[in-house]
């Protein structure tokens, strides 16, 4: 087993106890004043509605699977801004390291902009102005496949809501800027001689990115990553204030209804728990892949 | 008949009023090997870099196997030069993410556009020929120093160059392990291929060297034939510097 898994065990188990001894000392609290830890009410109906909702709901379900819906709606919104926030990224860390000095400057305004001002005031921005801003259907270049309007994206049959969209680049282009910075950090992390070594061989400066510059960046820039992909999921419960019920959202109807704040904050936690261990994760095995791949 | 390389007045500064090159002429001819030598920030880097590109420089012009360019650094001609000039560094500069064969094999597939059986056989025929084909398969960080600089000579002869440059090839290496470098570039100079050498090696360029060039402070002091040179120098500051480097 590996060191690292050990510590991971132990860590969890030293959370487990603390947990169960916090859980203890509040329900001996709880039930001192008349209440009761229960999760019981998680089996009644939700009568709230749903804006969106992944899979098959109705007012009628539990409030278990209301939460469920949450939670795959907070999934769906981190994985595609990761995905865009990377690519984001990538693109223009490479343009502000390697680009010519017009586009640099261009990127390098972009990332001060996005890191001088608040994530909250962006996805406003995005939503009350990039997109209930629009007119119906304002943007449509190709009738039939891509449309862009106050009810959100329509692309080739995928809709998405203005909510979802809004959230979507208001976290990926946020994002996108402090993975710029991760990326031009791994960049000049490797040695000026390397980049001497492929231009002498004649390759291009593209081709020599790729091929040579960043594979030897990855370790550099996996870890800090890593740490902006966690930031990312965290932020996403800033969804709340354009409407968009991920979990966080929904946690908070639940407890208006439902009055049960304790237990909806444990479900809450451990929700963000797994989803960010779950994260981490998989970042170490591509981190294994990459380093595996190369022998320095 | 036409120079392979010929330099007409370059000039480079760095910072204003500080010449790293000081209008530098200079010719070298098919399968002959130019030495430069000179006291540390004399510009030897500069110049050399400036043969395939990676410096460019203010004023002045450069003909390289008949490509010309100048100050305006045009980067097509560049490219066009660096596919038929290989060059080696002080540091080796091997890829270490790549295998040994990884590192000699990528320009001549990405680059020439050569199929990957063609190009591995010939990279195992110029292992063979540096004396080191049984560390194909290794990484760079697990060669000695001087295996690593093999690697690097067999990388840039892999796109069958008509110029090689090297950037004191041996400066950085144990001084046991100088001789099996620079058996190799003898090979080479013995075999008609046309070089330019940055070295304080002097029983090399007594050897091989049809020239030797003197730079101090970013001018040429003299050209001179190695005999000339090392017994007879003609100038001052050449005979000063032959003497700080016999008495290391
Ligand atoms: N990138 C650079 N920026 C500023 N000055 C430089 C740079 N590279 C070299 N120089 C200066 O140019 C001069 C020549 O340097 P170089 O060509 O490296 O000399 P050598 O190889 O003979 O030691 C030195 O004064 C050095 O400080
Ligand atoms: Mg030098």
């Amino acid at each position: 087993m590996s060191k690292k898994l050990t510590y991971q065990i132990v860590v969890l188990f030293l959370l487990a106890i603390l947990l169960s001894i916090l859980i203890n000392n509040l329900s001996i609290n709880l039930s001192r004043s008349g209440l009761q830890l229960s999760f019981s009410w998680l089996l009644r109906p939700a009568s709230f509605a749903l804006a969106e909702n992944p899979l098959p709901y109705s007012p009628s379900d539990t409030y278990a699977w209301a939460l469920f819906m949450g939670w795959l709606n907070s999934l769906k919104v981190i994985l595609s801004s990761l995905i865009l926030a990377t690519f984001i990224g990538v693109f223009i860390g490479i343009v502000r390291t390697v680009g010519n000095s017009v586009l640099g400057f261009l990127a390098a305004i972009y990332i001060t902009l996005i890191r001088q001002t608040p994530l909250l005031l962006q996805l406003m921005f995005w939503y009350f102005v990039a997109f209930l801003g629009l007119k119906d259907s304002i943007f449509m270049p190709i009738k039939g496949m891509i449309s862009i309007s106050n009810k959100g994206i329509e692309f080739l049959g995928l809709s998405l809501s203005s909510e979802f969209s809004a959230l979507l680049f208001g976290l990926s282009v946020f994002t996108g800027a402090y993975i710029a910075e991760v990326v031009r950090g791994g960049i000049l992390s490797v040695s000026r001689g390397q980049w001497e070594a492929f231009r002498s061989l004649g390759f291009s400066e593209i081709n020599g990115l790729f091929k040579i510059i960043i594979p030897q960046a990855l370790p550099a820039i996996i870890p800090g990553l890593t740490s902006q992909y966690l930031n990312l999921a965290k932020n996403s419960t800033l969804a709340i204030a354009v409407g968009y019920s991920d979990i966080y959202a929904i946690n908070d109807t639940v407890i208006n209804q439902t009055g049960r704040t304790i237990e909806s904050f444990i479900i809450l936690l451990s929700s963000f728990f797994l989803l960010n261990l779950l994260i981490s994760n998989l970042m170490e095995v591509i981190n294994k892949i990459t380093l595996n791949s190369k022998k320095i | 008949m036409e120079h392979i390389v010929s330099a007409k007045n370059l000039s480079k500064s760095y910072t204003k009023g500080l010449y790293a090159l000081d209008n530098i002429s200079l010719q070298v001819d098919e399968g002959k090997v130019l030495v430069v030598m000179g006291p540390s920030g004399s510009g030897k880097s500069t110049l050399i870099r400036t043969f395939n590109g990676l410096e460019a420089f203010d004023a002045g012009e450069l003909n390289i196997l008949g490509i010309r360019i100048d100050a305006s650094h045009d980067e097509r001609r560049i490219r066009q030069i660096r596919k038929r000039v290989g060059m080696v560094f002080q540091q080796f500069n091997l890829f270490p993410h790549l295998s040994i064969l990884e590192n000699i094999v990528l320009a001549p597939v990405q680059v020439q556009k050569r199929l990957q059986t063609e190009a591995e056989e010939h990279a195992m025929y110029l292992l063979a020929q540096m004396g080191i084909a049984t560390h194909a398969n290794k990484y760079p960080s697990q060669l000695s120093g001087g295996e690593q600089q093999r690697v690097a000579i067999a990388r840039a002869l892999a796109l069958k160059p008509e110029l090689l440059l090297f950037d004191e090839p041996t400066s950085a290496l144990d001084p046991e392990r100088v001789n099996e470098v620079l058996d190799v570039m003898r090979n080479l100079a013995k075999q008609g291929m046309t070089m330019i050498v940055v070295t304080h090696e002097v029983g090399f360029a007594k050897e091989v060297g049809d020239q030797v060039l003197f730079l101090d402070s970013g001018k040429v002091i003299e050209t001179s034939t190695p005999n000339v040179f090392f017994s007879n120098a003609r100038h001052e500051r050449s005979r000063k510097f032959l003497n700080q480097i016999e008495n290391k």
